[in-house]
């Protein structure tokens, strides 16, 4: 599938030498562009001169459906689809959104529950990235131990709301339902079991010889570029910067926690490159733990259908929430004009503005590279496309 | 099948219909296209990764379809896709079968009413197997598929026409 | 800052009512500036370089359709200073042309590139306004409220 171009032969020692770039097509189905992207690599032997991303085999007309829905409750499992490895957090963006646009103060035990389900969430979607990235560099091992301890994570989701992928879980004002009665020392336990997973899990990959080797001073991405592509989440914070809409635009009841924001410090190689970003995954499962931790000593008593309004019907306005998603800044953009359908919904994903950035990072590696730097900065194909 | 696994520990002579042969071959090592579309694609990863282990069934993620017997189809196919989605189904090497997953594969699931840009199942442009339903499916339910799927290559004959 | 005290800046630095600068900052819940699509790259320069705004990053840019208008809905943010503003420029739909911001902030490549795809806002001074998430071949702008779903599309029957 690749088309070789020519171009304008170079002249060096007297002789004409023929050099020639070729283009090569990487996607949309490829094991390690983690869905449907389609890259297009102009590369000069081995290496990369130029990426063109074509997105957009996986666009579902998310903002088109939102416009035709007859209330709003019937948007949250669309917003599930976009972001499937991270479905909570995406309900959680937009329950913040309507409920800002509707001036709902939520029962704080909901509260709670988002947070602890957002963090496990988190951690589960952290799991997928790390261990696929593992998969990418040449690590099967990794992947299968992610998959043990994310089936764990998704036992505790079913468990709540009988689903293990799309939950449809978090609704304006409120809940599906409330916690079943063992969930809270289950989800003590899988905190303790996991803590030592995570070292485990650093020892097997973040730390391999090879793995550093391929991941480190590899797809370097300095703040202030990461800054003006809009890059977020662990992208930014892996190339130093100390950004985190749970701490710095707070919403819910993260203020309430103690915890750290992780950034990447360039310890094996340059700030900003494939392993910081890799290692501030690795932290931040550390860090979601201990929020789990103290929102499941705090949690109150409550009832967590007491704020969901019978009709929603907002007034004509406009709001733009943003939470901090897995991957970054999930912002939902609604308009309403004071009917029960959305006039429009717009989703910001992270992984979409994240994504952009891929051909100003990539200048100048290897092919094999490639691989490395679109794995880390951890796409989900149907958040980008919508 | 009776035949196959009993003759071993006696004698080294197997006597058996070259179908049976043939079929027993093929079932027990579906190799599967390494490609996944959507949310059902994290299922099938989950599916294929340590509590499900698809690998105790004969399948393997390969990741060019010119080694592969079987395409799941995981998620929504776009209208962008959907020409890539026939074009890799074309290079995949007979006899080649096809394992639609999920809602949205099967019939547009959740999108068949407002998605302009979905295609409302993908047995529009490529022959379907096996349906399973679901949005998305459980691990279990695909490797019910997929067992559903072996029955069908297991009944197959060379004389009379595949179905499909 | 608050978006008073930012649209002051922006009123004292702009005074020329060319800029159309106009604010609704007694909306229910979002404020937002709405500014001149002839003159948005100045106030976007401005807004960036500006020591006291600092707006470095820019959350969101989305197309609106608002029946007989098409708008640009621009969320700025700002890391050091840790506020928002909400700017908006309108357009009518048969001349849709916004200047693009893509020279002050990179994120708006892509997110004009799905305004133009999406509604048909072309932004002049795009580097390589393509549509991104359709297929280059395809007609007509999905998200705008008149749009008709086509029949087929390369021969595959798009309705259900």
């Amino acid at each position: 599938m690749s088309e070789i171009i020519t171009t304008p032969p170079v002249s060096s020692t007297g002789r004409t030498l023929r050099t020639e770039e070729m283009i090569l097509n990487m996607g949309p189905q490829h094991p390690a562009t983690h869905g449907v992207l389609r890259l297009e690599l102009v590369v000069d032997g081995e290496i990369v001169v130029d990426v063109i991303p074509h997105i957009g085999y996986l666009h579902r007309c998310f903002e088109k459906h939102c416009e035709h829905m007859t209330n709003y409750q019937q948007v949250i499992p669309y917003t599930d689809r976009m972001d499937y490895v991270a479905s909570m957090t995406n309900e959680f963006g937009f329950v913040v959104a309507a409920e800002r646009l509707l001036k709902i103060q939520v029962p704080e035990r909901v509260d709670y529950i988002r947070v602890i389900m957002a963090e496990f969430q988190r951690i589960a979607s952290h799991l997928i990235a790390i261990g696929t990235y593992g998969i990418d560099i040449g690590a099967f091992t990794p992947f299968l131990y992610c998959f043990r301890d994310r089936e764990k994570i998704l036992d505790l989701f079913e468990m709540t709301c009988g689903a293990r992928l799309l939950y449809n879980y978090m609704w304006v004002g409120g809940l599906s339902h409330d916690v079943p009665p063992d969930f809270i020392p289950k989800a003590k336990e899988f905190c303790t079991y996991f803590k030592p997973n995570i070292k485990e899990l650093n020892d097997l990959l973040t730390y391999n010889e090879i793995f550093v080797k391929r991941t480190a001073n590899v797809g370097v991405l300095p703040a202030d570029v990461a800054i003006n592509y809009g890059c977020s989440g662990p992208m930014l914070r892996g190339s130093g910067v100390d950004w985190d809409l749970r701490r710095d635009d707070p919403y819910s009841v993260y203020h309430k926690f103690d915890w750290d924001v992780c950034v990447g410090k360039g310890e094996m190689g340059t700030v900003g490159d494939c392993w910081d970003r890799h290692i501030v995954r690795a932290r931040e499962m550390e860090q979601s733990v201990r929020i789990i931790e103290q929102a499941l000593e705090q949690i109150p008593e409550g009832d967590v259908h007491a704020a969901i309004p019978k009709r929603i019907r907002p007034n004509p306005g406009e709001v733009y929430a943003r939470i901090e998603s897995p991957r970054g800044e999930l912002g939902y953009y609604i308009v309403s004009d004071g009917s029960a359908t959305p006039y429009r919904i717009k989703a910001r994903s992270p992984a979409f503005s994240n994504l952009s950035v891929i051909n100003e990072i990539s200048k100048g590696a290897m092919i094999a590279d490639m691989v490395a730097i679109a794995g880390s900065i951890d796409i989900v194909l149907g958040e980008v496309d919508r | 099948m009776g035949l196959l696994d009993k003759q071993f520990d006696s004698s080294n002579i197997v006597v058996t219909s070259l179908d049976n042969l043939l079929n027993w071959a093929r079932l027990s090592s579906l190799w599967q296209m390494q490609f996944g579309l959507a949310c059902c694609a994290i299922e099938m990863m989950a599916a294929s990764a340590s509590n499900f282990d698809m690998m105790r069934f004969g399948v393997i993620p390969r990741a060019t379809p010119r080694q592969c017997d079987v395409m799941i189809v995981s998620g929504t196919v776009t209208l962008k896709m959907a020409s890539r989605i026939k074009r890799l189904y074309d290079q995949m090497a007979e006899p080649r079968y096809v394992i639609s997953m999920g809602s949205c594969s099967n019939c547009g699931g959740p999108y068949w009413e407002h998605g302009y840009h979905v295609l409302k199942g993908v047995d529009r442009v490529i022959p379907v197997d096996v349906y399973v339903p679901g949005c998305p499916p459980r691990p279990e339910a695909l490797l019910e598929g997929l067992i559903k799927l072996q029955e069908k290559v297991r009944h197959e004959s060379l004389v009379k026409k595949k179905s499909a | 800052m608050s978006p008073q005290e930012i649209l002051e800046r922006l009123t004292a630095k702009f005074p020329d009512s060319a800029f159309g600068i106009e604010a609704k900052l007694d909306a229910p819940v979002d404020p937002f500036i709405k500014v001149s699509p002839q003159h948005i790259i100045e106030i976007a320069q401005f807004l960036r370089d500006d020591d006291e705004l600092q707006f470095d990053f820019l959350s969101s840019l989305s197309g609106i359709d608002l029946k007989g208008k098409l708008g640009v809905v621009y969320h700025l943010s700002s890391l050091p200073k840790k506020h928002k503003i909400v700017l908006r420029v309108e357009v009518p739909t048969e001349a849709p042309e916004v200047q693009s911001v893509e020279s002050v902030w990179k994120t708006a490549n892509w997110h004009e590139r799905e305004a133009f795809d999406l509604f048909g806002i072309r932004f002049t001074g795009h580097s390589d306004l393509r549509r991104i998430l359709l297929p280059y071949d395809w007609e007509g702008y999905p998200l705008r409220k008149d749009y008709q779903v086509p029949e087929f599309y390369n021969g595959m029957k798009v309705p259900y």
